[in-house]
């Protein structure tokens, strides 16, 4: 028993030293803004937003900006619980940083958790991953248009896979692409996987022939010639793939970004809220920071506190309308 | 492939990177040992020490991980019926009956451990030599097909049946059906029976349903039998070979089982759970009355879905690394790691990045092997557990699985539905109702619908894909096979004795 028991007692206590995990910063370099970042992570260990989380707190220890780094994950209700949480104990949070993504919009929208952006102090988004529209390497089709125009004339015999819940980003966004170029927005065939890695398998089985997922997913099986990017959600074209056209090129003006960002407990004092800032926008501009940015394929997208506000209502906005043209909201917000 | 190998063998045949999977193996196990921990937490909580690594290394340290931790749950699932990861759930249909009722704690974890060994081993191999034409396979299994290994899966239940208790099976099965259908609903967006709660918009835990029904109902039927006396376990002191007759029964059983085990775990969409409980339905639908019967302690029961849930694990690296497809959770965070450390895994990673992975398929074998021989020298130890008194030994699984489900989701709405589920579950239990079928259910439920959905999707609703594809054609055969084998063997047999 004792030496199970021994075995059992250090593992849990190595767990737990690990979940909380701060890193130990030896050295506090002069430009350090804060002692402590506690980022809440809304989802399970080694989703987009904890990688993302521990990528910047990464940046933000290894940089100096931070002296101590912490992680909690708090997965449940899409995110909500992890809202409420930080709405809760909102007096004890003063270190903590919220990651989120616009998810939060569309399921404050669909009513999934009753709080929104709103009930937060927003702090900044830091990067977008853009939405792409592929196919396989041996489709027919070699520019987004003409994929509209098979839709157009059948909307049956183009099967869009997505990896995210009928009603989520991915089938939003292909929904109001085919829209704008002239087809009916909802007798789209959204094909649902549990995944983006799922979805992509879906896509290359020949199980679908169109697949919108998020680029940072796409572009490694672009690049080796696999698939096909038809069009992208950026504003512009980006230096990471010159070739790849944008929507708006194509001549349907749509940009949609799924950005990721941090927002803080409500109740924040003014002076810990303008140093919240300031980390978040001292980390962008660190080489750590670009390191991890470049790695994954993200866009910068860097939005502050008003800025980033305006941005996120305009975006609730879109999101709404978009989602009452394809009947999945019925009152108006 | 020859220089691939070698290049892998330079690699991977330091000090340092010796001593790193070494370090991930032992780590993973005992992480893998706590009830509810699984690999996916124990490769998160690694990767960020990983991150100063070269990428070799830090793949070498997260793999071995990833199977010390499937190796360690299996303890677990064994010693107290409190099955750390979902691929262990079929391991403790015999191993605690062995462990337990037949009192051979040590002849159960040295067959899981030679099982898990060999399962690995052989799956590597496989890897090895079938990897660029297995990624091909792997891309040709679409959903109908999927869905009708759901539909095989389901068409073993009877396996998991103790005779003439088919129709409770077949009960619990349904209930496992129906519990699969809490949360949001992938196809269409919408949620089912959440009550309006929060807790379940995703759907009840696989994990927190297996302690609830095997652990914690497992502890307090414990209770209730107090009076009865089991066999007193036989603690090994040493030499934990099995004898000639269980090494002669499990070869067989195992060879399939990894064989099977390996290329469900390529499939994306499947994995090691699914493996498992496949193997395990194949092993009792082939075995002649086994002695002792299959669920009671068979040392088959307890080899097949060992072996097949290291081979399936192993198997998960093929879309993985040659198309950079996760077909699991765990899957997805080893792709993540990778992108962390600058590599993205896709159909070039073989030409670009030769060296991460050719020491990942050699470092399969050496983790296999430090397993082995890191866990054959404490199972003694560890089978020492089954002596304490049930005073302790009760409450300490109570305490371990509420722990375990709670460190997975850090909300105490789990505990009060594993208390739930534990309390409904002691009641089927003491009127004849058995568990694993409601597991069975409830893992190949969720599935099941998601790919029937999008296989009726794809065809427009058309049931004609049942029957469109080879592939399609060939699962149906199977499972009409599977379901007449018992009319057929009567047909023989009536036949025979005339």
């Amino acid at each position: 028993m004792s030496a199970f028991f021994r075995l059992v007692t250090t593992a849990s206590l190595l767990a737990c030293s690990l979940l909380a995990a701060p890193g130990h910063a030896e050295t506090i370099r002069s430009g350090q803004l804060l002692d402590e970042v506690h980022f809440l992570i809304p989802a399970g260990p080694g989703g987009g937003w904890d990688g993302t989380a521990r990528g910047i707190g990464e940046a933000l220890r290894k940089s100096g900006l931070v002296e101590r780094v912490s992680y909690e994950n708090l997965s449940g209700g899409g995110g909500g619980r992890a809202i409420a949480r930080l709405i809760e104990t909102a007096d004890r949070q003063q270190n903590t940083l919220l990651i989120s993504s616009t998810p939060i919009v569309v399921r404050s929208l669909q009513g999934i958790f009753p709080q929104s952006f709103r009930d937060l102090r927003v702090i900044g988004s830091v990067i977008a991953d853009y939405t792409a529209i592929l196919v396989r390497a041996d489709s027919p089709h070699t520019d987004f248009n003409s994929l509209a125009a098979s839709y157009q004339q059948d909307p049956r015999s183009v099967k869009i896979a997505g990896g995210s819940v009928r009603g989520s980003t991915d089938h939003f966004v292909v929904a109001k692409a085919m829209q704008l170029a002239g087809g009916t927005p909802r007798s789209i065939v959204y094909v649902a996987y549990d995944g983006g890695g799922k979805a992509m398998a879906g896509l290359l089985t020949g199980e679908c022939d169109a697949l919108s997922t998020g680029l940072s997913e796409a572009i490694e099986m672009h690049r080796a010639g696999e698939v096909r990017i038809l069009a992208i959600t950026a504003p512009q074209r980006l230096t990471e793939l010159p070739d790849v056209r944008t929507l708006t090129e194509t001549g349907l003006p749509l940009t949609f970004a799924n950005w990721r960002g941090f927002f803080a407990a409500p109740g924040l004092t003014e002076q810990r809220y303008k140093q919240m800032i300031n980390t978040v926008e001292a980390v962008v501009e660190t080489s750590e920071f670009e390191e991890i940015r470049s790695r994954n394929g993200w866009s910068r997208l860097q939005l502050s506190d008003q800025a980033f506000y305006d941005y996120l209502e305009q975006q609730e906005q879109e999101i709404g309308e978009l989602m009452r043209q394809l009947g999945y909201l019925r009152k108006v917000k | 492939m020859i220089d691939g190998i070698l290049l892998g063998l330079t690699t991977v045949l330091t000090l340092y990177n010796l001593t790193l999977v070494l370090v991930g193996c032992a780590v993973g196990t005992i992480i893998g040992m706590l009830p509810g921990l699984g690999p996916i937490s124990a490769i998160a909580l690694m990767i960020p020490i990983t991150y100063g690594f070269e990428p070799s290394s830090g793949m070498i340290l997260l793999a071995g991980v990833y199977y010390g931790a499937i190796f360690g749950g299996s303890t677990s699932s064994i010693l107290i019926n409190a099955p750390g990861v979902a691929g262990t759930v079929a391991t403790a249909f015999d191993g605690y009956a062995m462990a337990g009722q037949l009192g051979q704690p040590g002849r159960a974890l040295a067959t899981a451990a030679y099982a898990s060994f060999a399962g690995g081993t052989l799956a590597a191999l496989l890897l090895l030599l079938t990897a660029p034409f297995l990624a091909d396979i792997s891309l040709s299994f679409q959903s109908a097909d999927y869905f009708l290994m759901m539909v095989l899966g389901l068409s073993l239940v009877s396996a998991f049946a103790s005779e003439g208790e088919h129709l409770k099976a077949l009960i619990m099965t349904f209930l496992g059906l129906a519990l699969s259908t809490v949360g949001t609903d992938l196809t269409a967006g919408v949620q089912r029976f959440t009550f309006g709660r929060m807790d379940l918009i995703d759907g009840i835990s696989f994990l927190l349903l297996a302690m609830g029904t095997f652990a914690l109902s497992e502890a307090l039927m414990m209770v209730l039998r107090r009076n009865k006396s089991e066999k007193a376990p036989t603690i090994p002191t040493s030499g934990l070979r099995l004898s000639k007759s269980d090494v002669n029964a499990i070869v067989p059983t195992i060879t399939r089982s990894s064989i099977l085990g390996f290329f469900v775990g390529v499939l994306p969409g499947a994995g090691a759970t699914i493996a498992s409980f496949l193997s395990y339905g194949f092993e009792k639908s082939l075995a002649r009355d086994p002695t002792p019967k299959f669920g009671q302690g068979n040392i088959k029961g307890l080899a097949a879905p060992e072996a097949a849930n290291n081979a399936a694990c192993t198997g998960s690296f093929v879309p993985l690394l040659t198309l950079g497809i996760p077909g699991s959770g765990t899957t997805a965070i080893l792709l993540g790691a990778l992108i962390a450390y600058g590599i993205q895994p896709g159909p070039r990673l073989i030409v670009d990045e030769p060296q991460v992975f050719w020491s990942v398929i050699v470092s399969m074998y050496l983790g296999n092997l430090f397993l082995l021989a890191l866990n054959l020298p404490l199972i003694p130890y560890l089978a020492r557990l089954l002596l304490m008194p049930r005073s302790i030994l009760i409450p300490l699984i109570m305490f371990f699985s509420m722990m375990g489900v709670y460190l997975v989701s850090f909300n105490t709405f789990d505990l009060y539905l594993i208390v739930l589920v534990a309390v409904s579950a002691l009641v089927l239990r003491v009127l004849g109702f058995p568990m694993a079928p409601l597991l069975l259910g409830f893992i190949l439920g969720g599935m099941l619908e998601d790919n029937l959905r999008r296989a009726l999707t794809v065809s427009d609703g058309n049931w004609t894909f049942l029957i469109d594809r080879p592939i399609t054609i060939v699962l149906l055969g199977i499972i009409i096979l599977t379901l007449l084998s018992p009319v057929i063997r009567r047909l023989v047999s009536v036949a025979t004795s005339r």
